[in-house]
């Protein structure tokens, strides 16, 4: 038999009941939309929630540290002892008070020496760590090291907002800045800070420098940790940086982002695909039952057939191929809807969709498999019948 | 050349309880180009006899030579080879198919065993020439007279260019005008060399066959 023949007998069979083809792809139909639905704003809604919570704030501890009445609960030499725990990628200590927040900031412009250079920052004393603990980049120059920190040297870095406030733009000729009429030389410029956005408006002094201005404890601690390490540093830090004063520290750590994509993806993976599934199973049960009524219908074309030189195995293939077509034609449907469905979603909640090629080919593929499968017992039923009885 | 049909002791017992006794050691020769009627009372074993003949069923025991061929002997798949190429059959029925055309109806024989695509429509116009029903080539089935159903289905049988053409009651639905037209087409086919055998009930069909044979309670004698 030729096999366009056979497509064209299957095709004439399924085209010989329209309104019945058409109704028994309804069940496969809901299945396959449900389930394109459910893994299409699967792959929306997780792209949104990657987008919101990205890497960069699910690896970001703060730990405040409150002043002590009985002296600094942080020490400067404390971050170490957080750097050791696993998990960690950086750790940097700074200090910040009420009064170092509003200081009077002037640069000597010697080029411009009209210009009204002074403003009001913000100046907080760091460790040499922090440009890697904000997560920031040497715009200029670069940041004091160890050694500045122990010979207390008068240098400052400026955030990169702060720079352009006080309009230095470039390091050369050594420019300084007055912090309340005493100088401190540039050396550097951060900017580009992934967290602790304030430091780009901040004057960051040394932490030995800042003794003189009023920074003299620590008052908050910047940690990085390695992605999924978070939970467990948040717990383990506060215990490292002051052993007898853990509770008083106060922790701000990720919004856990696995629990709010969970969330999403709980509803969307609970309770659609089960139902996708339910449907998927109704609709083969479905197509199994019409395609058994069919050939129960049709004994006399079997028994036609069978004499016109049917073999047994030309009858199942019909069949088969017949409650195949039925199964692709409901997926093909059950894709576009779905696809449509995804795409409406997506615009209902503001959200870019994600649309899977992918998917919209595995539809129609598993709505065939579902046909193909239906039609098995059928199919069988057809090919089993004796010629002879087929025409009584 | 070998004769078209040898049966020798062909019996066919159905296993129901009490087991039915279709055929008896039935022995049977038909020449090519015979024109054979088979009468006999309702239930004698008539249709069993032609779907044995037709190798839509297997007898119990005994010999079929079709065409030389020992067909007993054949498995499914050879019995279903050998049917499509050399029977052509006409039922009582006609077993159209209502939602395909004329000429679709007459192709679907061409469909299984390995005939070409190419030329079939005209293959199928030819025969639908032959049996004249060329002015109703593209109607459904269901808008054709019963005679005119029974000239396709024939149209249908011609088509593979059988050696034999099987008729199980052919005439059965038809008024005595159809009839007598569907006899001329036998006569007709039967003058240019093809071998018919045909069950009927009716003198008036018998009258036109060369031979007659009856078959009562599953035994058969020449007349
Ligand atoms: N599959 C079967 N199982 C059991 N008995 C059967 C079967 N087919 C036919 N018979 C019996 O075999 C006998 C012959 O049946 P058959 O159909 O050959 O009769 P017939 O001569 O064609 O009758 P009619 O003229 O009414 O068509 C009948 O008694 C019938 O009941
Ligand atoms: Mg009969």
């Amino acid at each position: 038999m030729d096999i366009r023949d056979l497509w064209a007998e299957a095709l004439a069979g399924v085209l010989a009941r329209p309104v019945r083809s058409a109704l028994t792809t309804l069940g496969t139909v809901l299945g396959i939309t449900t389930l394109v639905i459910t893994l299409g704003v699967a792959a929306t809604a997780g792209n949104q929630i990657v987008g919101r919570f990205d890497e960069l704030t699910a690896t970001a501890i703060t730990v405040e540290v409150p002043a002590g009445p009985g002296g600094p609960l942080v020490g400067w030499d404390s971050p170490a002892e957080v750097r050791r725990l696993r998990g960690v990628t950086s750790v940097s200590a700074l200090a910040q008070t009420e009064e170092s927040s509003n200081l009077r900031v002037t640069a000597n412009d010697l080029v411009d020496p009209t210009r009204v250079t002074g403003q009001t920052l913000a100046v907080v004393a760091g460790d040499p760590e922090l440009p890697r603990a904000a997560r920031g980049r040497m715009v200029e120059g670069r940041f004091f090291d160890a050694g500045h920190v122990r010979r207390g040297d008068r240098v400052v870095v400026l955030g990169d907002q702060a720079a352009r406030m006080l309009g230095v733009t470039r390091l050369t000729g050594a420019p300084a800045v007055f912090i309340e009429d005493r100088a401190y030389t540039v050396i550097g410029v951060l900017g580009g800070l992934g967290r602790e956005q304030v430091l780009s408006t901040a004057v960051i002094v040394p932490p030995t420098t800042g003794v003189g201005l009023g920074l003299r404890n620590v008052t908050r601690v910047l940690v990085n940790t390695s992605l999924g390490a978070a939970d467990l540093i948040a717990r383990q830090a506060p215990v490292a940086l002051s052993p007898n004063h853990h509770d008083e520290l106060q922790v701000i750590s990720p919004p856990t982002p696995k629990r709010a994509r969970d969330g999403v993806q709980d509803d969307v993976n609970g309770l659609f695909p089960i139902l996708g599934l339910v449907s998927l199973v109704v609709g083969a049960v479905g197509i199994a039952n019409v395609t058994l009524v069919t050939v129960m219908e049709r004994v006399s074309e079997i028994g036609l057939r069978r004499s016109l030189g049917a073999a047994r195995r030309h009858i199942a293939a019909q069949f088969l191929l017949e409650s195949t077509l039925i199964g692709m034609t409901g997926g093909v449907i059950g894709a576009g809807a779905g696809l449509v469905s995804v795409v409406a979603v997506s615009a209902a909640q503001r959200w870019t969709p994600v649309l899977d090629a992918r998917l919209a080919l595995a539809a129609p593929v598993a709505g065939a498999l579902v046909g193909l499968l239906a039609g098995l017992y059928p199919a069988l039923r057809a090919a089993r019948m004796e010629p002879a009885d087929a025409l009584r | 050349m070998p004769d078209v049909i040898v049966l020798d002791a062909v019996s066919r017992v159905f296993p129901t309880d009490p087991p039915v006794r279709a055929l008896r050691d039935i022995g049977l020769r038909v020449r090519r180009g015979d024109y054979v009627a088979i009468v006999g009372p309702s239930g004698s074993g008539k249709s069993t006899l032609l779907n044995t003949l037709g190798l839509l069923d297997r007898p119990t025991s005994g010999s079929y030579l079709l065409n030389g061929t020992e067909t007993t002997v054949l498995g499914d798949g050879a019995r279903t080879r050998l049917r499509g190429r050399e029977i052509g059959f006409v039922y009582q029925s006609f077993h159209l198919l209502p939602h395909r055309t004329v000429a679709e109806n007459v192709m679907l024989a061409e469909v299984y065993g390995g005939h070409p695509r190419r030329h079939r429509r005209r293959r199928a116009l030819e025969a639908l020439e032959l049996v004249g029903m060329s002015h109703r080539v593209d109607f459904p089935p269901g808008r054709l007279s019963g005679g005119e159903r029974q000239r396709v289905a024939i149209a249908r049988a011609l088509m593979g260019e059988p050696a034999l053409l099987l008729c199980d009651e052919p005439t059965g639905n038809l008024d005595s005008g159809n009839t007598e037209a569907v006899l001329d087409l036998f006569d007709g086919l039967h003058a240019h060399g093809l071998t018919l055998l045909v069950i009927t009930h009716e003198d008036e069909v018998s009258a036109r066959a060369g031979r007659r044979v009856r078959i009562s309670d599953g035994v058969l004698t020449e007349e």
